[in-house]
């Protein structure tokens, strides 16, 4: 399954892009699953996933928790809490 | 009237009274964010996301017009880099009565603090830069509002 992931603060600064285009392995199937095979995969996603309770989540626009499925989701964004105004 | 913007331009917050003001309701409530310059700040940058962001304040925006009965809704965010005291959002309400005003004004700041996609970084003289993690009490002050 082909997903496209960004990233957005320190999130993306630990990961060094803003976005990439990844290829997702059979089984993971949801965004908790997802972290943990970027925390796996290497230094930087180790680095950027330390604390994964500090890790929000959108899929394809909508903010939702790391339990959401990844079925049909095109675009997963992962970022820090938000600090606005 | 809802005006909402996400912008990189200084925010004039003159010319935006007088466009939210055009139509005369009663009761006009206003809160102005600045830039705060402690511990040797030297610059504030806001990062948002391309899409989301802007979705997120019209959502609020409407939700406040919707709860409170507003006619007039202006809700503008900066993004990218700024200096102390450099007004960093504005948010105006305005009903027929105070109280409506009021209420959506802080409702509307509140839960920007939680509910849209802004990043805030800090840089300080000395060249250190951190990003700002939200403040204990900002998921409770908008959590109140259900």
């Amino acid at each position: 399954m082909g997903l496209t992931i960004t990233y957005f603060a320190w999130v993306r600064e630990r990961m060094g892009t803003a976005e990439e285009k990844v290829d997702v392995p059979v089984g993971v199937t949801d965004v908790g699953a997802l972290v943990a095979w970027l925390t796996a995969r290497d230094a930087r996603g180790a680095l950027a996933f330390a604390e994964p309770q500090r890790i929000r989540v959108a899929i394809d626009g909508v903010m939702l928790g790391l339990g959401a499925p990844l079925a049909g989701a095109r675009e997963v964004a992962l970022f820090p809490p938000v600090t606005g105004g | 009237m809802i005006r909402v913007l996400v912008q990189p331009d200084v925010l004039d917050v003159a010319a935006e009274f007088d466009l939210h003001d055009a139509g005369g309701p009663g009761a006009s409530a206003s809160f102005i964010g600045r830039v705060r310059g402690e511990g040797g700040l030297v610059e504030l940058f806001l990062e948002h996301h391309p899409v989301l962001t802007g979705a997120g304040l019209v959502d609020l925006a409407h939700a406040a017009s919707d709860r409170w009965g507003l006619a007039a809704v202006t809700l503008i965010h900066r993004v990218g880099a700024m200096a102390p005291g450099e007004t960093i959002v504005l948010v105006l309400a305005s009903s027929s009565h105070r109280g409506e005003a009021l209420a959506a004004t802080e409702y509307l700041i509140d839960r920007l603090k939680t509910d849209v996609m802004l990043w805030k970084r800090e840089t300080f003289a000395d060249g250190r830069t951190q990003w700002v993690e939200p403040r204990e009490g900002d998921d409770g002050r908008a959590e109140r509002w259900g």
